[in-house]
């Protein structure tokens, strides 16, 4: 019994061992034959980038390369953490990562994460990208260039047509345009609205208004919002900063906000009930407005221009981390993905606003209408004011900061405090989060 | 004479002097040490899965620790130190004790008369002990989801129904108390159950002829409950009073999902819901990535549910001591 037992044993042992070396064999072997072999690429994005038509393409002129995007439709708040986690621990990113132009900050502070795409042949792209875009995707010394640009968040203001009919305002979006040439304009139309209630609130939410007048703000003078541009936190003594803080609180003041929390149910909800008239849009909102919003709502949404002038909200990187075990396939993907063809594709599919020049100039981008935003020329509203947009510069806490701020702003939306109150807690609270 | 029993010839020696054979000595190493492998599987796995992260973790504790960062200076106890000053820190302890409190209290009260009507003679009986176990085995965060939309401010159901008996409108989101409360029916709703369950198994462990004696002594049902049932249940009632100080001071996903939208990490603009764990989240994740302070928020975590588990079995002890002492035998 005893002998036989353990002849069994030893016969599992063995078989387990050759398994285990087996396998080890495959998986060197699988790394060295990367070049030619099968090779599965992942893309970690979040929201919408539009993709699926280009992938197709790229798998039936790459048989070799298999690509699976995981994250689509997720939010920042979900894919941030992850990414970040994946990036400590050496594991588990994607072959090609999307990076928000906010969080892009954080990661350029430790390059040593993700492949120098420079020493790839990335510098024959820079043509293809706007300057500021092409320089935003570089670390401070200007050596490491650590993601490619995707889009840029050109600004519009997407209303409803059927709640302005309603409220006895004008439809067409030319004479939309002409009712607020300046925030102070659109606070009167929003008071005209809301006397003649119609159940809807005139905007979603002041946080998202709040976020769209500072880059504007900021865009349009310093270029810079919540840090200088030698990384000192000016929250507090940044004029934009301010100015977009007072002009929200007018809003606020003027009862036209409709309260729902940016991104939670609730604002989901709203969408859904026709509870509010206006939403500043950046390019890519389009897309997360129609999701939404719902088919039930096609052709009530149109698109016109936003009060102020210009600015940009958005607009994320394509990245290769170095944890990438096809570093090589991955770079040529990326490089495709945001490409000016890449950039056109995924424009027509989800509506992210190309940050390629030549894209932006393109007929398939120029012509462009929307046909869920009641045919508006999506194309002729984003692309023309796009190579005239001014970057904001951001510091290393950005997304701390702007959490802080973004929160002051909803406590005096939600009456919990005066707006002076709200200013004071917004920048003490904003130098606590810088510290951290 | 007896002097000459005891000179015996000596006797030979005991086997037990010679070379045992190799059945014996496998037996006696079986018996000696198998158990210590039979319970092996348990603390390794306790070792990799438990000790050592719970190490590692205050490691992490002790310096600055970037997420990213290629470096990480040691920096001593100054987590610690700045953390006991963080009063946002002090903000979530409140908010965790608080939902605690309203969560767990009647939680335990109800399984303890779920329990009772259980024990009864009713018809279908193990369907309704089955059924009372359902809202445990559901997934948390669809639970915390649907709570969610219903506790809503403006589409939520409750507010709709207050809104018929003439109560207006209750932001529960933004109101620390109203999150408290709504956070506390899902964490009710799920747990009930479970904890009847475990009061059911041991009042059935319970001998009958003690409420017999009881019932021709003249004793009522509530007199029995209170008299026999529940002191003899405060070994079980002490178990599930550590589990849910445990898991109640831990409250993550409810509370999470709960508030959705930008920045749900922090339970409200004014962190009305924010509880200990989501403050470790906010810090060690996004949007601070600073894995010393999370960890030190961690181990502060554990320090705080040690004590809470003291206090609650030291109060649980003196409450019943009387009755214990009139029933035990």
């Amino acid at each position: 019994m005893l002998t036989f037992t353990r002849r069994r044993l030893a016969a599992v042992a063995l078989v387990a061992a050759t398994a285990l070396l087996g396998t080890t064999g495959c998986g060197g072997g699988d790394d060295e034959a990367a070049a030619d072999g099968p090779v599965t690429l992942t893309v970690d994005v979040f929201g919408q980038f539009g993709y699926a038509d280009l992938y197709q393409e790229y798998m039936a002129s790459h048989p070799n390369v298999k690509i699976v995007e995981r994250g689509t439709g997720s939010n920042l708040d979900e894919y941030s953490p992850k990414l970040t986690q994946w990036l400590a621990a050496g594991k588990g990113a994607g072959d090609v990562v999307a990076i928000e132009e906010g969080l892009l900050v954080e990661y350029k502070a430790n390059p040593q994460n993700f492949v120098n795409l420079l020493d790839h042949g990335a510098a024959d792209l820079k043509g293809n990208f706007l300057d500021w875009k092409w320089n935003q995707g570089l670390t401070a010394d200007g050596k490491q260039l650590i993601g490619l640009g995707t889009d840029v968040g050109g600004m519009a203001m997407c209303y409803r047509k059927d709640l302005f009919a309603k409220a006895g305002l004008p439809t067409d979006r030319e004479a939309v345009s002409k009712l607020w040439p300046t925030w102070t304009d659109y606070v009167k139309v929003g008071e005209q609205f809301t006397a003649k209630k119609t159940g809807a609130s005139f905007l979603d939410a002041a946080t998202n208004t709040f976020n769209t007048i500072l880059l504007q703000t900021a865009g349009n003078t310093s270029g810079y919002s919540y840090y200088d541009t030698n990384n000192n936190l000016v929250v507090g003594s940044n004029p934009a900063v301010r100015q977009a803080y007072d002009t929200t609180m007018d809003i606020i003041d003027s009862g036209l906000s409709g309260k729902y929390g940016s991104w939670s149910e609730e604002w989901v909800s709203a969408f859904k009930q026709s509870k509010f008239a206006t939403i500043a849009c950046p390019a890519w909102m389009t897309g997360v407005i129609e999701g939404n919003a719902g088919p039930g709502a096609k052709g009530k949404w149109d698109i016109a221009q936003i009060p102020g002038n210009g600015g940009n909200w958005g607009g994320s990187f394509l990245a290769v981390p170095k944890q990438s075990k096809h570093q090589a396939e991955a770079i040529e993907l990326a490089k495709f993905l945001t490409s000016a063809k890449g950039q056109i594709g995924a424009f027509k599919l989800k509506g992210p606003l190309p940050s390629s020049p030549q894209a932006l100039a393109d007929p398939a981008v120029v012509d462009s209408k929307n046909a869920y935003f009641s045919e508006a020329p999506v194309g002729k509203i984003f692309a023309e004011g796009a190579k005239n947009l001014k970057p904001v510069y951001m510091g290393p806490k950005n997304q701390a900061v702007r959490t802080e701020v973004e929160n002051a702003v909803r406590t005096v939306e939600l009456g919990k405090r005066s707006p002076q109150q709200g200013w004071t807690d917004a920048v003490s609270n904003a130098e606590k989060a810088a510290a951290k | 004479m007896a002097v000459q029993l005891d000179a015996r010839p000596p006797v030979a020696p005991a086997p037990r002097h010679t070379r045992p054979t190799r059945g014996v000595r496998l037996s006696r190493f079986d018996t000696k040490y198998s158990p210590y492998l039979y319970i092996a599987p348990f603390f390794l796995l306790f070792g990799v899965f438990g000790a050592y992260p719970l190490a590692y973790t205050f490691w992490v504790s002790l310096h600055d620790w970037d997420l990213l960062g290629a470096e990480h200076p040691f920096i001593g106890l100054d987590n610690y130190s700045q953390l006991l000053a963080d009063p946002d820190f002090w903000h979530s302890v409140v908010n965790t004790l608080g939902i605690f409190v309203i969560s767990t209290v009647p939680q335990l009260l109800a399984a303890l008369w779920l329990a009772n009507l259980l024990n009864r003679q009713l018809r279908a009986r193990t369907t309704w002990r089955m059924a009372v176990l359902v809202p445990n085995v559901t997934s948390t965060a669809a639970v915390a989801i649907v709570f969610a939309v219903l506790f809503g401010r403006e589409f939520g159901m409750i507010n709709w129904l207050l809104d018929h008996v003439g109560i207006s409108a209750i932001d529960w989101k933004a109101n620390r108390f109203a999150a408290w409360v709504a956070i506390s029916t899902m964490v009710d709703w799920r747990w009930t159950g479970y904890n009847a369950l475990i009061f059911l198994a041991a009042m059935q462990a319970i001998p009958r002829d003690l409420y017999e004696s009881a019932s021709i002594d003249g004793a009522g049902r509530a007199r029995q409950f209170w008299s026999i049932t529940v002191p003899l249940l405060k070994p079980t009632i002490v178990f599930a009073v550590i589990i849910s100080t445990i898991g109640g001071l831990q409250l993550f996903t409810e509370p999470r999902m709960f508030n959705s939208g930008t920045n749900a990490i922090r339970g409200g603009p004014l962190r009305e819901s924010q509880t200990v764990t989501m403050y470790m989240f906010e810090n060690a994740f996004a949007p601070h990535y600073n894995f010393g302070y999370g960890s030190a928020i961690a181990w502060l975590l554990f320090a705080l549910i040690a004590v809470v588990a003291a206090i609650n079995v030291l109060l649980l002890r003196r409450l019943g001591g009387g009755a214990r002492k009139e029933v035990s035998r």
